[in-house]
């Protein structure tokens, strides 16, 4: 009973696919052949895709003069960073801590909907229980409803309990997600063979140790995406924050909506605010962009 | 029994439903609860400062159906949805048959696909706006090259509605075609198979094989587009950015009801009658998901 429960099981990779012609692989021998037409396609595809960051970049780059030129500005200038310190110096949005709430808003949020979401997945998905599947049903349920919509009963709680306009109003509501419960439930089906779970309780290990020494070092993979799936979904969040936040305290697209509202006319330096919070999350992208792509592909077959 | 056994039947029995406890707990303080509370406020004057001022009854329903304001915000939702979705299906469509073949540097293309998902969309309502600016936007001087004259894109009806879909389309397209593109991927390769020999074409094929098999899948791709437009707000409300910027342009023109809920909530302080808004578009969405998920049903028909 009192030997460590810390199993290694060799576990599928969740969303990793090599990176080679489809054809070569097992399934896919039937697959249409991509013709130029189609690298064509998808290369206007990716223009379209890249076009208005680029542009973002290209005015963030340009004294505002240039802004108003016509024809307009193709290529990046060089006052980036004379723009970015006029963001920074902005006296009426405070943009680095801005950077800063939105940073701890989106981890808390990462980490409650991971931690959560592993714990009420391996329930739904190990354990026996009465009333299992109207459970289930119901947290898909979840993903269906509008909770937006309740935004002004949430106002108002979030007044009875003494929180509006703190940090903790922005977070609160988001501590949960159905997507992850279900998104966790459908890994761990997969990826945890029964056996182990079994062997643990004849060791005579508590449901709840089975859980944290076993179950969850096995999701490594799948908590990777959801943590990524969800923080970027917290950062790019705008409209509760927008409503609950003080100008004074608020995440970076708060802020970014206020420069744009209070500084029309100087487009520069909303272009650079508006790149300094979209850059971390294209990083992001470009860096695991591969697991992102494997998580919104899984997520959106079994939803 | 023995204190051990007892304690293990209760861990046994027990341990699921505290593990799927804190979900269902968190989604029901700040998910499920103001949204059903919402319909109580709605019947009640209920303003920002002075809180709950009666019971009125049906009243503000009656005052919603008189103002012209909420069916001017309705028809803009709509308008918008319709020209956002339709095209942004079926280009995601068309992008997802051609993401399936045969590619070379597979993950790049999907990757490239989705970079417009990790921009915030008040990233890209800012960014966007500046593109659709009438003296020196770049959409401007592009139709400008092929001899068309400037339009304001903020100011007139149409226009602010295109501008607005393409907004939301640049943001989703690509993310509902990698959906849909794991949904054709777990279509049967023998179906196609066994079409051809029987002498189907390619035309055929697609509609009687392709669009069948990926009905669920379309199905959420459709409930999930129709939460998400007729709750839109953000794009809308920083295209008009300034002071009024909740009221969707000068005239309104291109005002959402989400927008207008906030605009009765935070600018007219009238708690009750946002709340009014509110559960009537809560209630626009179940129907108009009722009658997608019939619209899609149908399409089982067509084979």
């Amino acid at each position: 009973m009192t030997t460590p429960l810390t199993t290694s099981v060799a576990l599928p990779e969740l969303v990793d696919e090599p990176d080679e012609p489809p054809h070569r692989r097992r399934g896919r021998s039937r697959l249409h052949r991509a013709s130029p037409l189609t690298y064509l396609t998808l290369t206007f595809v990716l223009i379209a895709s890249v076009a208005p960051l680029y542009y973002m970049v290209v005015m963030a780059s340009r004294p505002n003069s240039d802004i108003t030129s016509n024809p307009p500005p193709i290529t990046p200038g060089g006052e980036l960073r004379d723009n970015v310190t006029r963001v920074f110096d902005n006296p009426d949005v405070v943009f680095a801590q801005a950077l800063l709430n939105s940073l701890l808003v989106s981890l808390v949020a990462t980490i409650t909907v991971v931690t959560l979401s592993a714990l009420a997945g391996f329930a739904f998905a190990k354990l026996r229980f009465r009333g299992k599947n109207v459970y289930l049903l119901a947290v898909i349920g979840t993903m269906m409803v509008p909770v937006q919509l309740g935004l002004v009963p949430l106002y108002m709680l979030m007044g009875w309990v003494g929180l509006a306009g703190s940090l903790w109003s922005a977070v609160l509501p988001f501590l949960v997600t159905g997507f992850g419960v279900f998104f966790m439930r459908q890994y761990i089906i997969q990826a945890i063979p029964d056996e182990l779970i079994e062997a643990a309780r004849v060791d005579g290990a508590s449901t709840f140790r089975i859980f944290a020494q076993i179950i969850f070092p096995a999701l490594r993979p799948a908590v990777a995406v959801l943590g990524l799936l969800t923080f970027m979904e917290r950062w790019n969040d705008f409209m509760w924050p927008y409503l609950t936040l003080s100008p004074e305290n608020p995440t970076v697209q708060v802020a970014l909506s206020r420069l744009s509202g209070g500084y029309y006319t100087d487009q520069a330096l909303v272009m650079a605010g508006t790149l300094l919070a979209t850059v971390p999350l294209v990083l992001v992208f470009v860096l695991f962009g591969r697991r992102i792509v494997g998580g919104i592909m899984e997520g959106g077959v079994k939803a | 029994m023995h204190l051990r056994d007892r304690l293990a039947r209760i861990d046994i029995h027990g341990a699921p439903y505290f593990f799927i406890a804190p979900f269902f707990i968190l989604f029901g303080i700040f998910g499920a609860f103001p949204l059903v509370y919402t319909l109580w406020v709605s019947l009640h004057d209920w303003s920002l400062l002075g809180g709950n001022e009666g019971w009125v009854g049906l009243e503000n329903y009656s005052e919603l159906l008189a103002d012209g304001y909420f069916w001017n915000s309705l028809l803009n939702t709509f308008a918008i949805f319709l020209i956002a979705t339709i095209p942004q299906l079926i280009a995601a469509l068309a992008l997802a048959q051609v993401l399936n073949s045969s590619l070379r540097a597979l993950t790049f293309w999907r990757i490239g696909v989705i970079i417009p998902c990790a921009t915030s969309v008040a990233a890209v309502g800012i960014i966007f706006t500046m593109m659709f600016a009438r003296d020196f936007g770049v959409v401007n001087w592009l139709i400008g090259l092929v001899g068309v004259e400037p339009i304001a894109w903020n100011q007139e009806r149409l226009p602010s509605w295109i501008a607005i879909a393409t907004m939301v389309d640049w943001r989703w397209t690509g993310y509902n075609a990698l959906i849909l593109l794991a949904a054709l991927q777990a279509v049967p390769k023998d179906l196609y198979e066994s079409a051809r020999l029987d002498g189907a074409s390619a035309a055929r094929q697609f509609w009687s094989i392709t669009i069948p098999m990926l009905r669920p899948t379309l199905m959420f791709v459709v409930t999930v587009s129709t939460i998400g437009g007729i709750q839109l707000f953000t794009e809308p409300l920083l295209f008009n950015p300034g002071a009024n910027s909740i009221t969707g342009g000068d005239t309104r023109q291109f005002q959402t009801s989400a927008m207008y809920v906030v605009e009765q909530a935070f600018t007219g302080q009238r708690f009750g009658y946002a709340a009014t808004i509110a559960w009537i578009l809560f209630v626009v969405i179940v129907v108009v998901s009722l009658v997608n998920s019939l619209l899609v049903r149908r399409i089982r028909s067509v084979d």
